[in-house]
């Protein structure tokens, strides 16, 4: 599956980046002691400078999720599954990504999911799997 | 709350709509002139009264069917003597012309707004069958400030945010896709009786269970349908405007907030921006959701109107689906008729001011065989995800 790949930046590479070394980096707040997403160079729930990508479990749980039957490109003749993962680590920190490694019909809300990088070039992209 | 209800100072005086079809042999700019000059006309003045232009979301691509004429290019074109003009893509979904252009006659600038939105989708869609469905046009690397958190997924069409939402809400509240199949066989029954709606033809439960899937639990009948159009809505200043031909419609609340994270995914899933529309809304008057006589509600898919109706409080929250079952309450002689003109499901992707258009024709009593019963408030709303915003038109 071909992907459309983001640009990086100071503020995205950690998350998209983190991959490499096998981690998943959060921005996180050293004031309010909050993560917050996505990655910026303020912290949006108390407004501090104070912030630095900090490495998660990987652990989360689907919030919700949809799987695409329509081929957008060529290349996407095989259903997929969109869904939004919330990690383990704090309630409502959570991101839009793919769920893979099992038939998109047994992919539920409130399923254990586990993060699991898939690199494109530059880019580690996080995609999750059921967590066994 | 608030100190200054300033959309208390302004009125719809006329409204316009060029020919509705998929597509129209017209080009962007004939379409903007055909819904412009109706509309200026219906309001009893000439193009030398309008001081005012604004469009959302204006031409913001270079001619892009998904807004191809924005102010710039109507001005001159129409010969227009403005005071002031806006357009563009940021700011409260696709009332922001009008929430925009009452702003400018509330504050002094202008007498008469000139409101339009101008689409042209399906004559693209002749040439390019993806246009207007990729919601991401940039080649090479993702640089946009929220797209990028979406693309590398491979959401690539905001259908997919979409279905992120309707299964969230059948999980949280129970929703049943017949519930939400009834979005689409409502507004199907409604398109019959409007000679402007692209699809008029009957459309039964087992019709729309038979349509595509596209991305669960969202099939094709849960889309609205592409078409060339361009409405336009003339907003007045409300003491000049009682010189007009049309009792005035008043613009007796709008709702325009945010108060969470411009995000497709960071936002509650199930309110959207819809609830902080609605909460603004009806703290800007003393009307109440059971004033309402005809509601308007975005049907860009059909999920949102669900969502709407909870967000303006014309159900409980969570109740959307119980409360569309079967459809009699949402039908046009039900308590609460919806999407009269048959919304952008059959009636046509007009985008936003194609509501506003036929909450008019209705409160006007100027709507033909589809004319539900006289009533004086209706409320319009529109936008999905981040984008929200809504009017609360009442004639006298
Ligand atoms: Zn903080």
């Amino acid at each position: 599956m071909t992907r459309k790949l983001p640009l990086l930046t100071e503020d995205n590479s950690p998350f998209w980046q983190g991959g490499a070394q096998g981690r998943l980096l959060i921005h996180h707040c050293a004031d309010c002691t909050r993560f917050f997403h996505p990655p910026a160079p303020i912290c949006p729930h108390c407004g501090s400078f104070e912030v630095a990508p900090r490495p998660v479990s990987g652990e989360g749980k689907v919030l919700s999720y949809t799987i695409n039957h329509q081929a957008w490109r060529p290349d996407l003749t095989e259903p997929y599954v969109v869904a939004i993962v919330e990690l383990a680590e704090q309630a409502g920190l959570r991101f839009v990504t793919n769920i893979v490694g099992l038939p998109a019909e047994a992919v539920h809300i409130d399923m254990p999911v586990r993060v699991r990088f898939e690199q494109h070039e530059d880019v580690w992209l996080p995609l999750f799997e059921k967590d066994a | 709350m608030f100190d200054r209800i300033f959309e208390k100072d302004v009125a719809i005086t006329g409204v316009g709509q060029s020919a509705v079809g998929r597509p129209v042999a017209r080009s962007g700019m004939r379409l903007t002139l055909d819904a412009c000059l109706e509309a200026i006309a219906d309001a009893g003045l000439t193009r030398a009264d309008i001081d005012g232009v604004a469009c959302w979301p204006g031409d913001n691509n270079n001619g892009d069917a998904f807004s191809p004429v924005g102010p710039n290019a109507l001005i001159g074109t129409l010969g227009l003597q403005v005071n002031w003009y806006g357009g563009g893509y940021e700011g409260p979904g696709p009332l922001a012309g009008i929430i925009n252009g009452a702003m400018a006659i509330a504050s002094g600038l202008c007498r008469h707004v000139l409101v339009f939105r101008t689409i042209t989708e399906a004559s693209r869609r002749k040439v390019d069958k993806n246009a207007s469905a990729l919601t991401n046009k940039t080649i090479g690397r993702d640089s946009s400030f929220f797209w990028q958190w979406y693309t590398p997924f491979n959401v690539l069409s905001a259908i997919n945010l979409m279905g992120l939402y309707t299964q969230r809400h059948f999980h949280e509240y129970g929703t049943t896709p017949e519930q939400l199949a009834q979005i689409a066989l409502t507004c199907r029954t409604n398109a019959a009786l409007n000679p402007k709606a692209i699809y008029r033809t009957p459309l039964s439960l087992d019709d729309y269970f038979a349509s595509r899937m596209i991305s669960t639990p969202l099939r094709m009948l849960d889309c609205d349908v592409h078409c060339d159009a361009s409405t336009a809505i003339i907003l007045s200043r409300a003491d000049v405007a009682r010189d007009g031909p049309n009792p005035p419609i008043r613009l007796e609340a709008i709702g325009a907030a945010l108060h969470q994270p411009w995000s497709w995914d960071q936002i509650d899933l199930t309110a959207t921006a819809a609830r902080d529309v609605g909460e603004m809304m009806w703290a800007r008057t003393d009307l109440k959701p059971k004033d309402v006589g005809s509601a308007q509600l975005y049907d860009g898919f059909s999920i949102l109107t669900m969502i709407w109706l909870e967000a303006l409080g014309l159900c409980p929250r969570g109740e959307s689906g119980r409360f569309v079952e079967g459809g009699h309450r949402i039908a046009r002689n039900g308590q609460l008729p919806i999407n009269t003109n048959g919304g952008q499901l059959s009636g046509g992707r007009t985008h936003g001011l194609g509501y506003v258009h036929e909450a008019c024709s209705q409160l006007w009593g100027r709507a033909g065989e589809r004319q539900i019963a006289p009533h004086h408030v209706s409320v319009v709303a529109a936008g999905g995800g981040p984008l929200g915003g809504s009017v609360l038109l009442v004639r006298d």
